[in-house]
């Protein structure tokens, strides 16, 4: 994986997340998307539609299925771009 | 948390949203009285909660032809058509759907459901694509997934998001699905078929419409989308159902590719069940044959339509885009939209309430089916009673 593109992402992921969730709480790779963050399923494919036009990528859905924390959620994506 | 614990919390949410005692998941309907009425408690209701679009569920000729075939070859087929063999009744549907939409074979499942399930799992598998509509069905999601195939979900009728995803899958084009719906179920909303047939042709896709709420509604003989925009030749695989326009259980598949009886010997949803009874073959037969000669029916359905949109959009409500069999008032929330299908029961009304997730965009829907069979003092009732709770409800 390249590190840069990785940094990149995850980047924007917890700046994202910390507009979209409201919390006092820090979100860090290790966060948990539902359980944590209690984001509706709405709101997270809205996020996941933004993060493919920023990225100029599709994510399938059945891929998100695998995903719980922000760091599988920048993998997926990290890889993804990768392969474009 | 165990397996039945999980099954407690979801319970929960779900009883935080509707209180004790509303029973807008399954309401218990005691009798039906006609295709618009019924009882429902002590009430007798309206129904609009049904898709029952050209109103033959008590047509004389598909009750009839339903008697005869039980009579004669008994209640079920008690089993798969690969194992226990095809009826006289499956296979002369299936050829009066291939005739009917002027393709060369056609393919009868045993539900609406099954058709997208079979369907799709059989044309994709791991390594394709599907692209789909962001408010398909459930069976279509569900089918997607059987498949394996990779799934991308394009905004609903967005054609540059379609377009902007079509260009990423670069030579992965050949090997994607498109599939979209002719009516939408949520708001009742047209797919714009002439757009999609343009990329699917640009990219070089095989494409798949259900017309599960457009058969007998859309065209002059009710083909569907497919005939409304004159593009039957454009589309490679279309599904249905039979649980609406006519009015039983089942579903089916058509195409000119020959490859398509292919999938009578791949699709586990078509194998592994049992095959249509013969009353439900025999009254969907007889509703076809209405269906193809249903001008009328048609007329009178879509006056009803307009007349019911006209007048939610008069009182106030948000509506889907365009006029049709399904009529969605579109509410902020959950409260609202709660308040609003209660009141309408107790002025013995009866229509579909779907919360989030189910409905797009976080909003909450109070949504209506119109027949043929409906009368225009009874399309009054009901227009004039939406208004009357908008007022209550909703300016309040």
């Amino acid at each position: 994986m390249n590190e840069s593109n990785y940094d990149e992402i995850m980047q924007l992921l917890c700046d994202r997340l910390n507009s979209l969730t409201n919390s006092e709480a820090t979100v860090t790779p290790e966060t948990n998307l539902i359980s944590e963050l209690s984001i509706d399923s709405i709101k997270l494919l809205n996020l996941i539609m933004e993060i493919e036009d920023t990225f100029d990528i599709s994510i399938p859905i059945n891929a998100l299925a695998d995903v719980q924390t922000v760091d599988e959620l920048a993998g997926l994506i990290s890889r993804i771009k990768s392969t474009h | 948390m165990n397996l039945l614990e999980k099954l407690d919390a979801a319970a929960a949410a779900r009883k935080a949203m509707l209180p004790d005692g509303v029973g807008a998941f399954g309401i218990p309907i005691e009798e039906v009285y006609s295709a618009t009425e019924a009882k429902i408690g002590e009430r007798r209701v309206l129904l609009l909660g049904t898709n029952n679009y050209l109103g033959l569920t008590f047509a004389p000729e598909c009750i009839e032809a339903a008697h005869q075939a039980l009579n004669h070859e008994g209640t079920g087929t008690t089993g798969s058509r690969m194992a226990n063999g095809s009826y006289y009744g499956h296979r002369a549907l299936e050829q009066e759907f291939a005739d009917f939409y002027q393709c060369s074979a056609g393919i009868v499942f045993t539900t609406g459901y099954q058709a997208n399930l079979g369907t799709i799992s059989g044309l994709v598998g791991r390594g394709d694509t599907v692209l789909i509509d962001g408010d398909s069905h459930a069976s279509i999601y569900d089918g997607c997934i059987l498949s394996g195939a990779e799934i991308i979900r394009f905004k609903h009728n967005d054609m540059a998001d379609m377009e902007k995803r079509l260009r990423r899958l670069g030579n992965r084009t050949e090997t994607t699905l498109i599939i979209v719906e002719g009516i939408y179920s949520m708001l009742g909303d047209q797919a714009p078929l002439a757009e999609i047939v343009r990329l699917k042709n640009k990219y070089n896709c095989t494409l798949l419409l259900d017309e599960a709420h457009s058969l007998g509604v859309l065209g002059e003989t009710g083909q569907g989308l497919v005939e409304k925009t004159g593009l039957l030749n454009e589309v490679d695989f279309i599904t249905g159902t039979f649980s609406k326009s006519l009015c039983s259980i089942g579903g089916f598949c058509v195409s000119n590719h020959s490859q398509l009886d292919q999938l009578r010997f791949v699709s586990h949803p078509y194998i592994f069940t049992a095959s249509p009874s013969p009353a439900t073959i025999a009254s969907t037969r007889a509703a076809l044959a209405l269906l193809k000669n249903g001008d009328n029916l048609r007329k009178q359905l879509w006056k009803n339509c307009s007349q019911l949109y006209e007048r939610l959009k008069t009182a106030g409500y948000e509506l889907g885009p365009e006029p049709g069999p399904v009529i969605a008032a579109i509410l902020d929330n959950p409260k609202q939209a709660l308040q609003i299908w209660q009141s309408l029961l107790e002025h013995n009304i009866y229509v579909n309430l779907i919360l989030p997730p189910a409905a797009p965009d976080g909003k909450s829907l109070v949504r209506c089916s119109v027949n043929a069979a409906h009368t225009t003092e009874q399309m009054t009732y009901v227009g004039d009673t939406f208004a009357k709770l908008y007022q209550q409800i909703l300016e309040h």
